[in-house]
C-alpha cells in the first residue's frame, strides 16, 4: 500500500482547507500533482489512495486523472523531457529539437531509456512561445533550445544526483 | 513611446516583493476602494472605463460584473482565469512572473467589489513555478493586512487561494475552468444558465483573465475617464501583446491600441521586424484560434486604409479580409515558412484539446488533422481540400464551448488566404516535402513580391 509521508499528509489537509466545508472534491487535481511528485507516475493503487485521502469513489479520481495531460498514467524516466510542438516552436525549429533528443538518447516521442533515466514526450502548446523552442523539465521549462543547450541538459542530468525539480 | 499601465515596474528590481511594490505605490487602489468606493461604485467605474476581456473574447468586463447575482445568504466567487493555453500567448504568464502583486491588488479590489469572500486563481499546471510566485505574493499580502479578517477595517474578508490545473487547453473556457476546479473532468457546461447566476459550485461566480483583473489597477488609481483617454474608440486602455513566431524580438509587449500593426512589426521599439532579414508572409494576430491574414491584409485592410493594433481595426473586413484581436498572441510567419504545416501543427493541437464531449469537435478535429497531414506530406488530393472546407464548416456554431469555433477559424481562414499553397502541395508531393512555397501573391507590401 502506497501512502504519503507525515509532511505531505499536511499539505493535502492544507489543499483540503482551501475549499468551503463539503467541497473537498476540489483537491484533487492539487493532490494528484502530489501524488505524482511522491510517485513518479500514478499507479492504480496511487489514485486509490487520493480517493481514500479525499473521501472519493475511485472512478471519480480515475475520470480526472485520464483526462488531464501532465498525470502519467504509466512509469516514465527519472528525467522527462517535454518538448512543445504546436504552430509557434514549429516555427522556432522544434522539430529539430525533437528529432535531436531523440537521436541523441535512442528513442522515439512517448518513449523512456532501457536505463530508466530519460523519457522524450512531445506536448501541446506550453505557454513561453516567445522563448521557443522549449522544454519542461520537472517544474521548469529551458528556453531558447539549440542542439548544444540540448547537449548541456543530458550532461547536467547524467551529472545530477536528485531529479533538477 | 507607448504608455504603461501594467509593466511600467515590472522591472524595477526586487518588485516581487511586497516591500519593493509598496515602496512603488502598490495596494494604493485597494485604499481608495475599499475606504471610499462602494462595492458597485467600482463596478459602475469598470464599466465607464469600456474595460474588455484580455483573455481573447473582449466582453465588457463591467457589464459582466453586473450581470452577477446576489441573493441573500448564497456565497459568490470571483475566479481567475489564468489558464493560458491559446498557441502564440504567454502574456499573463509574464505578467505574473515579474510583476505578481499587481494581479493580488486587482483581485482584492475586484473581489470586494463583486463581494467574494474565497477568491481562486486557476492556473495552468505548466506553469509550476509561477504557483510558488503567486503564493509567496499572497502570503505577504496578508501578513501586511491587505488580505484575510477586516482587511483595513471595512468589515470586508477575503482569502485568495492559487489552484493548479493539470494539462487541458479547454479549461481556459470558463465553465470548463469551474468544472475542473470542482475536481471534475474539464467539460463545458451548456449555457444558461450562466456563470454569473449559477457557477462555482452552482452559486453566482464571475471568472476574468489575469490581465483583465490587473487592469482594475490603473482603472481604479487613475478613475475611467483618464483610463478611457488611453487607447482608441472602444479600445480603451493598454493591452499586453506577446509576439512570436520569426521576429526579431519576441516577447511581451504592452501597447496603446492606437499603434498601426506595421509600427508593431517593423520597430524596433516592438518585434524589430522580421529574422533573418527575410519578408513577412503571414500573422494569427491574436491567438491561434483567430484567422491568420497574408502580409498585405495584415498591414492595410482590403479597403487600403491601416491597420491598427486594436478590436475594431483587425477585425474590419470580417473574416473575409479581418481577423480578430483575441488574446494578443501575435504568431509572425515569414516567406519560408508553410502555412500548411502551420495549420497542420494547429489542428493537430485542437484534436488533442478537443474534450470530446460533442461529436462534431471530437470527430472533426480529427477528421481536419488527417486531411492536412495528407496534404503536408504530399498525399493530399484536391477533392481534400474542399473536404478540408467542408468539415470546419460542420464544427463551427455546433458546439456546446468555443472550441469547435477555434478549430475551425484556422483552418478556413488558410485556405480562404492561401489556398494556392494548399494546392501547390497537392500538384507538388515530393517537391512540397523538400521545400516551402514561398510568397508568392500575398507578398509583404513593404518589398517587391517574390513568387
Amino acid at each position: 500500500m502506497v501512502h504519503f509521508p507525515e509532511n505531505t499528509v499536511k499539505k493535502v489537509q492544507e489543499i483540503m482547507a482551501r475549499y468551503p466545508e463539503g467541497k473537498q472534491k476540489s483537491a484533487v487535481l492539487p493532490v494528484l500533482h502530489l501524488a505524482q511528485e511522491e510517485f513518479g507516475w500514478l499507479s492504480v493503487e496511487a489514485m486509490d489512495y487520493v480517493a481514500s485521502l479525499l473521501k472519493l469513489e475511485p472512478i471519480e479520481v480515475y475520470e480526472v486523472a485520464t483526462f488531464y495531460s501532465m498525470y502519467n498514467l504509466d512509469p516514465v524516466g527519472k528525467f522527462v523531457f517535454e518538448v512543445c510542438q504546436t504552430g509557434p516552436c514549429m516555427l522556432r525549429g522544434s522539430d529539430d529539437i525533437i528529432s535531436y533528443i531523440g537521436q541523441k538518447l535512442g528513442i522515439k516521442p512517448g518513449e523512456t531509456t532501457p536505463d530508466g533515466m530519460f523519457t522524450l514526450k512531445t506536448v501541446e502548446c506550453l505557454g513561453a512561445c516567445g522563448y521557443a523552442p522549449l522544454l519542461q523539465l520537472g517544474k521548469h521549462y529551458r528556453e531558447h533550445l539549440t542542439r548544444e543547450k540540448v547537449d548541456a541538459l543530458i550532461d547536467e542530468c547524467r551529472k545530477s544526483s536528485g531529479s533538477l525539480n | 513611446m507607448s504608455r504603461k499601465l501594467l509593466l511600467e515596474k515590472a522591472h524595477v528590481e526586487g518588485i516581487r516583493n511586497y516591500d519593493v511594490y509598496r515602496r512603488e505605490g502598490g495596494y494604493s487602489s485597494v485604499e481608495k476602494a475599499l475606504k471610499s468606493m462602494a462595492p458597485d461604485q467600482i463596478t459602475d467605474e469598470v464599466k465607464k472605463s469600456g474595460l474588455r476581456g484580455r483573455g481573447g473574447a473582449g466582453f465588457p468586463t463591467g457589464l459582466k460584473w453586473s450581470f452577477l447575482a446576489k441573493p441573500a445568504g448564497v456565497p459568490r466567487y470571483l475566479i481567475c482565469n489564468a489558464d493560458e493555453s491559446e498557441p502564440g500567448t504567454f502574456k499573463d504568464r509574464y505578467l505574473m512572473e515579474y510583476i505578481p502583486h499587481l494581479l493580488i491588488e486587482g483581485l482584492i479590489v475586484s473581489s470586494y467589489a463583486l463581494g467574494s469572500n474565497r477568491t481562486y486563481i486557476y492556473i495552468r499546471g505548466e506553469y509550476a513555478w509561477i504557483v510558488g510566485i503567486l503564493e509567496q505574493a499572497i502570503a505577504e499580502a496578508k501578513a501586511n493586512g491587505w488580505l484575510g479578517q477586516n482587511i483595513l477595517g471595512t468589515g470586508f474578508n477575503c482569502e485568495i487561494y492559487v489552484h493548479p490545473g493539470a494539462g487541458a487547453y479547454i479549461c481556459g473556457e470558463e465553465t470548463a475552468l469551474i468544472e475542473s476546479l470542482e475536481g471534475k473532468r474539464g467539460n463545458p457546461r451548456i449555457k444558461p444558465p450562466f456563470p454569473a447566476v449559477k457557477g462555482l459550485w452552482d452559486c453566482p461566480t464571475v471568472v476574468n483573465n489575469v490581465e483583465t483583473l490587473a487592469a482594475v489597477v490603473p482603472i481604479i488609481n487613475l478613475g475611467a475617464e483618464e483610463y478611457l483617454k488611453i487607447g482608441i474608440g472602444k479600445s480603451t486602455g493598454t493591452k499586453l501583446i506577446s509576439a512570436c513566431g520569426n521576429i526579431n524580438k519576441p516577447g511581451v509587449y504592452e501597447i496603446e491600441m492606437n499603434i498601426s500593426v506595421e509600427e508593431f512589426v517593423y520597430s524596433d521599439e516592438y518585434c524589430g521586424g522580421i529574422a533573418g532579414g527575410k519578408k513577412l508572409k503571414a500573422c494569427i494576430p491574436g491567438g491561434s484560434s483567430v484567422p491568420i491574414l497574408p502580409a498585405n491584409l495584415l498591414l492595410k485592410t482590403a479597403k487600403g486604409e491601416t491597420r491598427y493594433m486594436n478590436y475594431e481595426s483587425l477585425s474590419d473586413g470580417g473574416f473575409a479580409t479581418g481577423s480578430m484581436m483575441g488574446s494578443g498572441g501575435f504568431i509572425i510567419l515569414d516567406e519560408d515558412q508553410c502555412v500548411v504545416r502551420h495549420t497542420y501543427t494547429l489542428a493537430h493541437f485542437y484534436r488533442h484539446e478537443s474534450c470530446g464531449q460533442c461529436s462534431p469537435c471530437r470527430e472533426g478535429t480529427g477528421w481536419m488533422e488527417r486531411i492536412l497531414k495528407n496534404i503536408e506530406y504530399g498525399k493530399g488530393k484536391m477533392s481534400d481540400i474542399d473536404l478540408l472546407w467542408d468539415v470546419q464548416r460542420k464544427i463551427e456554431g455546433n458546439t456546446i464551448c468555443p472550441l469547435g469555433d477555434a478549430a475551425a477559424w484556422p483552418v478556413a481562414a488558410a485556405i480562404r488566404h492561401f489556398r494556392d499553397e494548399f494546392e501547390w502541395h497537392v500538384l507538388n508531393p515530393e517537391e512540397c516535402l523538400k521545400r516551402n512555397y514561398g510568397l508568392a501573391h500575398y507578398a509583404d507590401p513593404r518589398t517587391p513580391a517574390v513568387a
